[in-house]
Order: structure tokens, then sequence, then C-alpha cells
């Protein structure tokens, strides 16, 4: 990775990806809220970064001037060939009204909230897998041993891939991920055993349906259409892409507060009852998602001159911490009860997996106090953030207990 | 009072009928339903309420009839 140049002032010259925002970007964001809000950078080629919950929902709900062709901010921005407007390369994440609304509607029922509580089960049997490889052992990498796995094991359950399989799949997911900001030539070598893979399991799926996510796909219908085969391949890419380093980092961003707080910690072992509050205040206070837009034409916008192409990072995240729209932002509030947090967006975007997502981090949360009623960091420095638009604990070595 | 969900502000954030299954349901998208005619007593006023400071997308609301 090439050298950048370290921020004097994130209010001119942001960079989500400076080392100070990586390892604790909330100060940055209250420091940005008291003199900005919106701050700017020619950075990337330049982006604005509203600091506000009021900044953050006007551009999350204004898709006449912003698109979302593209959802993660980069050095290069997508050419109309690229992206074809307004479908985008994955939809719906980066489709634009009308289509938006089409392709999203048809995933919808899929991660509708029956169809999701049903993998309850499953989900409990996984989390007391993972648990019970850990037995015996008294420092546990609680990232990379635990959350991580979480996510990659219940889609390749709902996607209906085998069982067997679940090393391979987690390993091609990482494939996918890692390269997913790659230049098309240096990601085709390293996708191919993955899309061969795919094509194995969705030939699999056409030759003998089942009641499971890929068949879903596969009988999905645009106008009387069934979708490409492309299609459906890049909607698993999505689902892989928008539903694993997600979770696993809300999952260990959860655990690394309990953690350290072993007061929430014992409230949480002491009533069960109290999960579902606290998992809202998991999701405001550490919520790991930033999204993207694109500035569609030149205009003046919140105060600010936009051009056309000016990147949005669009900080649910710092929403979330706004005291104009929260009492006590900064605090952790274990039993908030008004908690009208953004942590999976706002409007016709929402994070279509926002249910599959709450379903993961509650059980897998509620299985870690069970097995591990006293849990503390092993080493607080040893601890790493990730970097870009997920924020999450990658490393997470943790004392644990029975 | 009742209580009523705009369908054109909801996204199927999910809030409402994880915090009043008694109050709220949910269609085959997943976007919130009020059950019944979403009449309110003071049993229930208070749930309703408590749904309504809790949906990020403002579709709950509680009106006065």
């Amino acid at each position: 990775m090439t050298e950048k140049a370290p921020v004097e002032d994130f209010a001119t010259d942001f960079d989500h990806t400076d080392p100070q925002w990586v390892a604790n970007p909330y100060p940055i964001w209250e420091d940005l809220r008291t003199r900005c809000p919106v701050a700017h950078t020619d950075r990337y080629g330049g982006a604005w970064f509203p600091a506000t919950h009021a900044g953050v929902s006007t551009i999350a709900k204004d898709t006449d001037n912003f698109t979302s062709r593209t959802v993660v901010v980069a050095n290069m921005r997508p050419t109309d060939e690229d992206l074809p407007a307004p479908i985008g390369v994955a939809p719906p994440i980066t489709s634009d009204p009308p289509f938006h609304a089409i392709a999203r509607k048809l995933l919808l029922p899929a991660f509708s909230p029956g169809v999701v509580n049903a993998l309850e089960p499953q989900v409990r049997a996984l989390c007391n897998g993972l648990l019970d490889d850990l037995i015996g052992e008294g420092v546990v990498n609680a990232s990379e041993r635990y959350a991580r796995l979480i996510p990659p094991s219940v889609i390749r359950q709902m996607l209906g891939f085998p069982e067997g399989d679940t090393e391979k799949f987690i390993e091609m997911v990482h494939v996918i991920m890692d390269t997913i900001d790659q230049p098309e030539d240096e990601r085709i070598e390293l996708w191919e055993p993955v899309e061969e893979y795919f094509r194995v399991q969705i030939e699999d799926h056409m030759e003998r349906p089942r009641d499971d996510l890929t068949t879903f796909l596969l009988n999905a219908e645009i106008a009387g259409q069934k979708l490409a085969i492309e299609h459906v391949f890049g909607t698993m890419v999505l689902i892989l892409v928008a539903g694993i380093d997600t979770t696993w980092s809300a999952i260990g961003a959860s655990l690394w507060h309990l953690a350290k707080n072993p007061e929430d910690l014992a409230r949480l072992v002491g009533e069960p009852d109290l999960m579902s509050v606290a998992l809202e205040e998991f999701l405001r206070f550490y919520a790991p998602v930033t999204m993207a837009r694109l500035v569609k034409a030149d205009m003046e916008y919140l105060g600010c001159s936009m051009k056309e192409s000016d990147w949005i990072l669009l900080g649910f995240p710092a929403a979330n911490r706004d005291p104009v729209a929260f009492k006590d932002a900064d605090q952790f509030i274990i039993d908030r009860a008004e908690n009208r947090h953004v942590a999976f967006g706002l409007g016709i975007h929402r994070c279509i997996g926002s249910n599959l997502a709450r379903l993961e981090l509650r059980v897998a949360l509620e299985e870690f106090i069970k097995r591990y009623p006293t849990f503390e960091l092993a080493n607080p420095k040893d601890v790493t953030w990730s970097q870009g638009q997920i924020r999450g604990p990658r490393n997470l070595p943790l004392r644990v207990m029975n | 009072m009742r209580v009523v969900i705009d369908s054109d502000l909801c996204q199927g954030q999910g809030r409402c009928f994880s915090i009043a299954s008694t109050l709220f349901g949910f269609d085959e998208l997943g976007n919130g339903v009020v059950l019944g005619d979403g009449g309110l007593t003071p049993a229930t006023l208070e749930l309703a309420r408590l749904a309504e400071a809790n949906c990020p997308e403002h579709a709950v609301s509680i009106e006065e009839s």
C-alpha cells in the first residue's frame, strides 16, 4: 500500500482510512459536528462527510441528487460503461429509482422476519459448535474464531450449499471480500475457482430445486423473465459482501464492549430479557457500516459547493452519536428505551439483511455470555480494528472464565 | 386514539413489531402493518408510544380520535 499523507485537519482533509480515524473515530466526528458540520477532502478525487444525523438523513433520503451507483469510496470513479445506471453492478444496493424498487421487492421476501426467524435454531447450534471448539482455552480470539465464522456459515446454509463445504466457503468469501475493490484484471484470476464453485452449486440447484435462497433466486422473475445466471451470481456476491464483515464487526464490537464493561456484562447475564433493548444500543453505539453516494450534478447543498461525482461518505455511525438526535449520545446505555438509531441506514436502501443481522448478533451474544458469563480483554493493546467503511475488531483476544 | 403506520415512510426497519407484537405485524416484504384497527387502550398506549419513539423512519404515529 502506498504511504498516505497524515491528516492535519479532518474538517478540510479527512480520510476514513487514516490511522487516527481507524483507531477511534468518535472524537473526530464530535469535533466535526461542532464546527463544520459537513467535512470535505480533496482525497479520492473529492469527498464530503456529513457528521450530523440531520445531514446523513437528508442525503440518505435524497435519491434525486445522489446516486448509489457505487457505495464504496475509492480513488477511481466508475464510468457509465462499468456501471450502467440505474441498475448498477449489484442490484439493488447500487440501483437508483425507479429500477431499485423492482430489484428490491424481488429480494425482500427472502429476508422478511418470518423467513429469517425460522433460522434461529440453526444459528444457535452453529454458535454452540464454535464455542465447543474453544473448550479448554483460557484466552480466545473472539473475532477470529467466533464472530468471523458465524455470518458465512449462516449464509452458506441460506444458500443451501453443502455443509461439508463450510471451510471452503469461508475461504472463498474472503477472496471475494479481499479483492472486491481490486481492478478487474487482477480479480479475474482469483475469482476463477470461486465462480466455478458457485456455477456448480447453481447448476445443482437447477437440477434439484430446494427450499433455499439459491432456488428462490433461480425462480425469481422480473417482468415475467427469469434472472440471468450472471444476475443470480451477482446477487449472491452482494449478499456475501454485505452480510459478512458487517455482522462479524457488530458481534465483535459488542463483545469488545462487554469485555471492557463488566457491569453491562453482569446485567446482561442476570437479565436475559434485557437483550432486545441492549441489542439496539450495541447497534447504535457500534454501528459498523458507513455507505457512500455520488453527487449527481454540481450544486449548492447543505451549504457546500458540491461537484458532480464528488463522493459522499454516508456515516450512519456518526449520525448515531449526534447529541441533537440522541440524549446522552456519547454514553452507552444498555437499557436505552428510546433508540431511533440508523445503523441499518435510512430510506429506500435500508439494509435488506437487517433482520438476519439482528438474529445473528442476538444469538451470538446470548450463547457467548451463557458459555462465558465473565470475560475481559486479555491485553487491550492487542485489539486491532478494520480499516475502511466497515468498522469492527479484527483481533480480539479475550480472557474467558466459565 | 389509534396508532397508524405511514406506508410511504415505512422501510421495514422492523422496530415496531419487535417492540409491540400485539399492535404490529409485518407483510411479506417485511414492512410493518398495524394489527386490527390500531385502536389503543390506556394499557397499550405506552407500547404504541415506544414503537413511535423507536422508528428511525418516523413512520409510526398516534392519532387522536
